[in-house]
């Protein structure tokens, strides 16, 4: 692809630039629908199964009516930072995805500091949460946008803390090289203690998978899912931060929610389950065609990123919310000493 | 300190409990019942909207006294020794044209005390329960068999000869004097 468009820069990083929601749009829609469904079945129910075949179509026709909707605004709310904060966390999560590489050539930007790009810019949806929910004029909407803040901010040190784990496992943080790292099969990726075959590989094994739960469980809390959905906790909040807002506003949140989930999913498939790296051989290869590898390699990433995406709806459905006390010990009295003790173990490994 | 590690292989244990109880019930069979398409099956004696058999109701009423809310209506008139109205299922002579005969739905509260003591058994319950209606009018049901102009014809061929042999007792009455 590069070679293609070798003559027209602009396009090609069009493209790169539209690629991202070109995927996103549809996979929200799907992760809706697929949220209804697996809720369902695991409650016994159906599901939707009406609008379409399976009811494939329920999604979209709920966002086509939201788009429909008149667009409402509470009277004594900001005119112009209502209208910013949907557009602002939909950016946080959006920018996410200049970083990801789905396959060796599809990235939008190669940075070399990948991981820390991710983790800063998942940031940004505090800003747009804590206007959104100040702006509405409305006190759940500033509790749930309060706890919110409260609670990425935390969650951002453990995840920050397995980074530095990773960071020093693989002495590299951009994203494609951590991938690049992992290829050939699966006893390469980060989750089985990464390519270097000594004997370190097998203590990083137990390492790696505590480090792997403790990135899964802040990324969960940093995208406000249950069990960690105080922000938006409907039982005690309404719908919080995003109460006051309807019709295309309501749906730029939705959008950016799971636009989120796909991205940490992704995150955590980079860093620990082999990026867009196949567990075997690629068939491409075996066949002596070139163009198949970036397709199947677009395909593994997907199904891990998929994979963890219905993880996180597993739990959703399993656990009950936490409180907030418990939310606050569970970072700080668990998860950040762990990881912190975790870290010293690595550093003092690798410098052995 | 031993809490703590207490803790957290608690939490790891229960969690992976509950996501097993979780993924065992994603492949179970779904409990709902897709209603219009599919209804479940109604118990035996079941009480839902009447029903009137016209052939065999000979007019006695006692239903309608039966009913606690007084939601069945009737009307009967005498026939002509000359008209014939034919016999019930079980061999009973019917002897009263029914010219009413309204059951108002809105009023009935399915208590089925009129079903008893017909002596025809011509009253009875049907498996029907989906019969809403936007008008509260259109649930009053009429069951006669008779239009509306025929039930008066009746009621006046039975006032007609009521005077007739009116007439002719006051005839002989006269004669006789």
């Amino acid at each position: 692809m590069t070679d293609f468009m070798n003559g027209y820069p602009m396009l090609y990083y069009l493209f790169l630039a539209i690629f991202p929601l070109l995927f996103v749009i549809p996979f929200a829609l799907m992760a809706v629908y697929a949220e209804r469904k697996v809720s369902a079945y695991m409650q016994n129910r159906i599901g939707p199964n009406r609008t379409g075949p399976l009811g494939l179509l329920q999604t979209t026709a709920d966002i086509l009516k939201l788009l429909q909707k008149e667009d409402m605004r509470p009277g004594h709310s900001d005119r112009f930072l209502t209208s910013a904060s949907p557009i602002v966390v939909f950016l946080g999560s959006y920018l996410i995805y200049a970083a990801l590489p789905f396959n060796s050539i599809l990235t939008g930007a190669t940075l070399d500091l990948g991981l820390l790009f991710l983790l800063s810019v998942s940031g940004i949806v505090v800003i747009g949460i804590l206007v959104a929910g100040w702006s509405s004029d409305n006190k759940y909407s500033l509790l749930g946008a309060l706890r919110s803040a409260a609670q990425i901010i935390s969650y951002e040190i453990p995840s920050v803390m397995v980074v530095m784990i990773l960071f020093v496992i693989t002495q590299s943080l951009s994203l494609t090289e951590i991938s690049e790292k992992q290829t050939a099969n699966i006893f390469n990726w980060y989750i089985l203690g990464g390519p270097d075959l000594t004997w370190k590989k097998f203590i990083f094994i137990p390492i790696m998978i505590i480090s792997a739960v403790i990135l899964f469980i802040s990324t969960l809390a940093e995208v406000n899912r249950t069990p960690f959905d105080l922000p938006e906790a409907e039982s005690e909040l309404v719908a919080g931060f995003h109460t006051e807002f309807s019709g295309i506003k309501f749906a730029l949140f939705f959008l950016a929610e799971y636009a989120n989930m796909f991205a940490v999913s992704a995150l955590i498939a980079t860093v620990f389950f082999g990026g867009y790296q196949s567990p075997f051989g690629y068939l491409g290869d075996a066949l002596n065609l070139s163009w198949l590898v970036p397709a199947e390699q677009f395909f593994w990433f997907t199904i891990k990123a998929l994979g963890l995406v219905f993880v996180q709806m597993w739990l959703r459905w399993t656990l009950p919310r936490l409180r907030i006390d418990q939310l606050m010990s569970l970072c700080w009295k668990y998860l950040i000493p762990i990881a912190l003790f975790l870290f010293v173990l690595v550093t003092f490994i690798t410098m052995i | 300190m031993r809490e703590y590690f207490r803790n957290i292989y608690q939490t790891v244990t229960t969690i992976f409990i509950g996501m097993g109880i979780t993924w065992k019930n994603m492949f179970r069979d779904p409990v709902t019942i897709q209603y219009p398409e599919v209804k479940v099956p109604l118990n035996e004696r079941v009480r839902n909207r009447l029903y009137v058999n016209m052939d065999d109701c000979i007019g006695c009423d006692q239903c309608s006294r039966a009913c606690p809310v007084s939601c069945i209506d009737i009307e009967t008139v005498k026939s002509l020794p000359t008209e014939d109205l034919g016999k019930t299922s079980q061999g009973k002579k019917k002897l009263l044209w029914v010219t009413k005969f309204e059951i108002d739905f809105a009023k009935c509260c399915y208590c089925e005390l009129c079903v008893f003591p017909c002596p025809t058994d011509c009253i009875y319950m049907t498996p029907v329960y989906e019969y809403s209606e936007y008008e509260r009018n259109n649930l009053v049901y009429n069951f006669t068999t008779l239009s509306k102009e025929e039930a008066i014809e009746k009621v006046e061929n039975f006032r007609k000869y009521e005077e007739g042999k009116a007439a002719a007792k006051n005839l002989l009455e006269s004669k006789g004097e």
